[in-house]
């Protein structure tokens, strides 16, 4: 064998085994982690180092139970295994198991390593073997798969190291050969046909081709074609699959019955009673069960949660996102005093950094969202929420899997998207798709926030429940029930076939490590702000150039008005404000708000909500930072204000009131509910469906129900 | 014909040989198989799904899934 420096190393393993943190201990947190927060869902890479001369490129696969895929996800493993003896092969691959549940583990094992690549078992979660009552014979194990297995603890950090040994050691040894040689047991000569036909690939790798109708890229099409040829001629493809399946778990059964020992009545300290009470058959699963997915007692408290979320949301992050407001607008004026006036001063003071205020400021909410979904997710509550909601859900036309979109949606639409590739259901995964954006993302959060500010009084009522509050609870409820009703409507009217099915595991319940939640929460928040980020500082940049360059008439602002002003008597700072008001007008960016005006006016907006609404459809929470930067380029530089009381002191000077009044705000809460103002979204639902078709019906369709229903809004209201 | 959706909660039963090539594939892979024990642990709201426990995994499946899963009552 060839001496290379760099080898190519899968995980794989079923969901709940801890193969992600085992991953992020391997790679460090320099990886390359998909753009978006969220679960595993697109291939992770890594590098690691094995040993002095030797880096390993670590993929992530997603979590799956078998290499037999019933849903997008899946087949991406199964895609990315039957490559991998082309140029993209994996030398080795390690499969994650975790002790509780190794007897499961083992079937995708056993199917691994009859694609005769080598292999490594890795059984995380060990330190729980003895509190659990497990015996594992590590060595009889070994001999009897034929395989190196290594015990890890990766919560402790234990066992990396021998994992990275036997790595290179079954890297070095190439050992790969089959373990349960299922042909011999099913149909010896129908599987001897089979390899006939291509004698290039193991017998495990033809039978899945022909079963999945998946191929490895480097295939040609006569091979292809011959492959096809008898798989028609086939009859019992299912009945095989399943006498394999059988023969699996005879074998595993086997294996484990002289090397794997429970005995449940041993166990100790405080968090493994806690724990143990969780697992327990009467608590954990009779009666905690018996009230989360209770008939009334259930929804009651899936609600009750749903409410502390939004609440703590609100409450919880006012005070930080103040504090950050006021903290740029004073570093703002501070940058704008004490460097030297010019072009460049202005781009820092009035571009770069309202820009990246607009971005810190999402921090507070994001992490409480991301917090609570990670939390709902660790203790295994998430599972049961999707037990409660699925034939509801069916009744609109999703899977009770859609929840976690629809909920993950309140964070972000990109993951939530992403998240619904283990919707197995075409049909269902598409409605879902399509209805998420409506759900509220935090970057609808800053700019309710903004608003509710300006219009709703920072009340009280029935003594507890805060009306800024309640206002934001409503928005929520109106984006899923309208998420609901697009569901409907989709559902009657889609012609999609696909067949769907359903299995959750309800994983135990569990106290959640504070350390996982931690980074679960750092990691997703910092993901988030860099792949918005780079979207809000960019168009801030821009803007703040389109508003401070113009046309011809732009430039005769300053001498046209000290021109006309001349025999009045005004302060300076008078003709300084109306200078710089009157500049903005004719600047591009006044211009182009000033063009969809007459469009907008019907909404109660004028041509600066104009300007705003235009960068919001790059991404919403563009509205506050341009908001930000548009008043700061008008308003004196010798009293700079929040954001906030700048909005607030806006006169519409058709009738003298605020700008920003009841009937104005209402009408954008609606426009922002309803309009799908997203690029990165839009983007992603392109990819996810192949086709531009969709993202279309989602821009157009939002886009229309957004305006009449905010038409109606502001007519009513005003 | 008993199958697990005729189960009542507590219930447990053994699946049967019979249905074999009627239970999908990913449920016999997940440890749905013939002879294992299987207990109707809870149902869902709306009679749909049921979560069942299966040869030590903890399963929610649709009714439909379960209709097709033949079992013999433990006595």
């Amino acid at each position: 064998m060839s001496h290379k420096k760099i080898i190519n190393v899968a995980l794989i393993g079923n969901p709940n085994t801890g193969k992600t943190s085992l991953f992020n201990e391997l790679t460090g947190l320099n990886q390359k982690v998909g753009n978006y927060p969220g679960v595993t869902v697109d291939k992770k890479e890594g590098s690691s180092k094995l040993q002095k001369n030797l880096k390993a490129i670590i993929t992530d696969l997603p979590g799956t139970y078998s290499i037999n895929p019933t849903s997008l996800d899946e087949s991406i493993v199964l895609k990315t295994l039957l490559n991998s003896k082309s140029e993209k092969k994996s030398d080795v691959i390690v499969v994650v198991a975790d002790i509780d549940n190794l007897k499961r583990n083992l079937l995708l094992f056993s199917q691994i390593k009859d694609l005769e690549i080598p292999t490594v078992l890795a059984i995380n979660m060990a330190d729980q073997m003895e509190r659990k009552g497990i015996t594992l014979d590590i060595k009889l194990l070994e001999k009897e798969l034929g395989n190196d297995v290594v015990l890890l603890s990766v919560r402790k950090e234990k066992g990396i190291d021998e994992l990275k040994k036997a790595i290179v050691n079954t890297y070095h040894s190439a050992k790969a050969f089959p373990l349960c040689n299922v042909n011999n047991r099913i149909d010896p000569a129908y599987f001897d046909r089979l390899k006939e036909i291509n004698p290039k690939y193991s017998i495990y790798e033809l039978w899945l081709m022909i079963t999945h109708n998946s191929f490895p890229d480097t295939i040609s099409r006569e091979e292809k074609s011959a492959l096809l040829n008898f798989k028609n001629n086939s009859k019992n493809l299912k009945k095989y699959q399943h006498k394999e399946t059988i023969f699996r778990y005879q074998k595993i059964n086997e294996i484990l019955k002289n090397t794997y020992l429970v005995d449940r009545s041993k166990a100790s300290d405080l968090r493994s009673i806690l724990d143990k009470i969780f697992t327990h058959k009467i608590f954990g699963y009779i009666i905690l069960d018996k009230i989360f997915t209770h008939k009334i007692f259930g929804y009651i408290l899936f609600f009750a949660v749903l409410l502390v979320i939004f609440q703590s949301i609100f409450d919880w992050a006012s005070l930080p996102m103040d504090l950050i407001d006021a903290g740029f607008a004073n570093l703002s004026s501070y940058v704008d005093k004490n460097l030297p006036e010019g072009v460049l001063t202005s781009l820092i003071s009035e571009g770069i950094i309202p820009g990246i205020g607009g971005i810190i400021i999402f921090i507070p909410q994001i992490a409480i969202l991301f917090l609570f979904i990670s939390l709902l997710e660790e203790t295994g509550y998430m599972s049961r929420v999707v037990f409660l909601m699925d034939k509801i859900m069916r009744r609109f036309g999703m899977s009770g899997k859609s929840v976690i979109p629809l909920i993950s949606g309140t964070a972000c639409a990109i993951p939530a998207v992403m998240a619904t590739r283990n919707i197995s259901g075409w049909k269902e995964r598409l409605i879902t798709i399509l209805v998420t954006p409506f759900t509220t993302c935090s970057a609808r959060l800053p700019v309710y926030a903004i608003i509710i500010a300006l219009i709703i009084p920072d009340q009280k009522v029935f003594g507890v429940l805060n009306l800024q509050g309640l206002t934001l609870l409503s928005l929520y409820i109106l984006g899923f029930a309208t998420a609901i009703i697009a569901a409907i409507i989709l559902h009657k009217t889609l012609n999609v076939k696909g067949t769907s099915f359903f299995v959750v595991e309800m994983p135990d319940y569990k106290l959640p490590s504070f350390k996982n939640v931690f980074i679960d929460v750092v990691e997703k928040t910092k993901a988030f702000i860099f792949g918005a980020g780079k979207i809000i500082l960019s168009i801030s940049v821009v803007l703040w150039f389109l508003a401070s360059n113009g046309p011809q008439s732009y430039k005769d602002v300053e001498k046209n008005i000290t021109e006309n002003v001349v025999h009045q008597q005004l302060s300076q700072h008078k003709i300084n404000q109306m200078i710089a008001s009157s500049k903005l007008e004719n600047s591009y960016i006044g211009i182009m708000g000033k063009s969809i005006e007459p469009v907008i006016k019907p909404l109660g907006y004028d041509w600066k909500i104009g300007i705003a609404l235009i960068s919001s459809f790059a991404a919403r929470e563009v509205f506050v930072g341009t908001l930000a930067t548009i008043y700061s380029v008008e308003s004196d530089d010798e009293d700079i204000t929040t954001i906030k009381q700048r909005m607030a002191s806006e006169i519409n000077p058709d009738t003298g009131t605020r700008r920003f009044n009841f009937p104005v705000g209402m009408s954008l809460l609606v426009f922002y509910a309803f309009a799908m103002q997203c690029m990165a979204t839009l983007a992603i639902v392109k990819r996810e469906t192949k086709s531009w078709k969709w993202p279309l019906i989602q821009l157009f369709g939002m886009g229309t129900l957004a305006y009449i229903c905010s038409f109606i809004v502001y007519q009513i209201l005003s | 014909m008993t199958t697990i959706a005729s189960l009542h909660i507590g219930e447990l039963a053994y699946i049967s040989e019979e249905s074999l090539n009627e239970i999908p594939l990913k449920l016999l892979e997940m440890g749905c198989l013939p002879g294992a024990e299987v207990e109707l642990i809870q149902i869902a709201p709306l009679n749909d799904p049921l979560y069942i426990c299966v040869n030590g995994s903890h399963l929610a499946i649709r009714k439909e899934t379960a209709a097709k899963i033949q079992i013999i009552k433990a006595k």
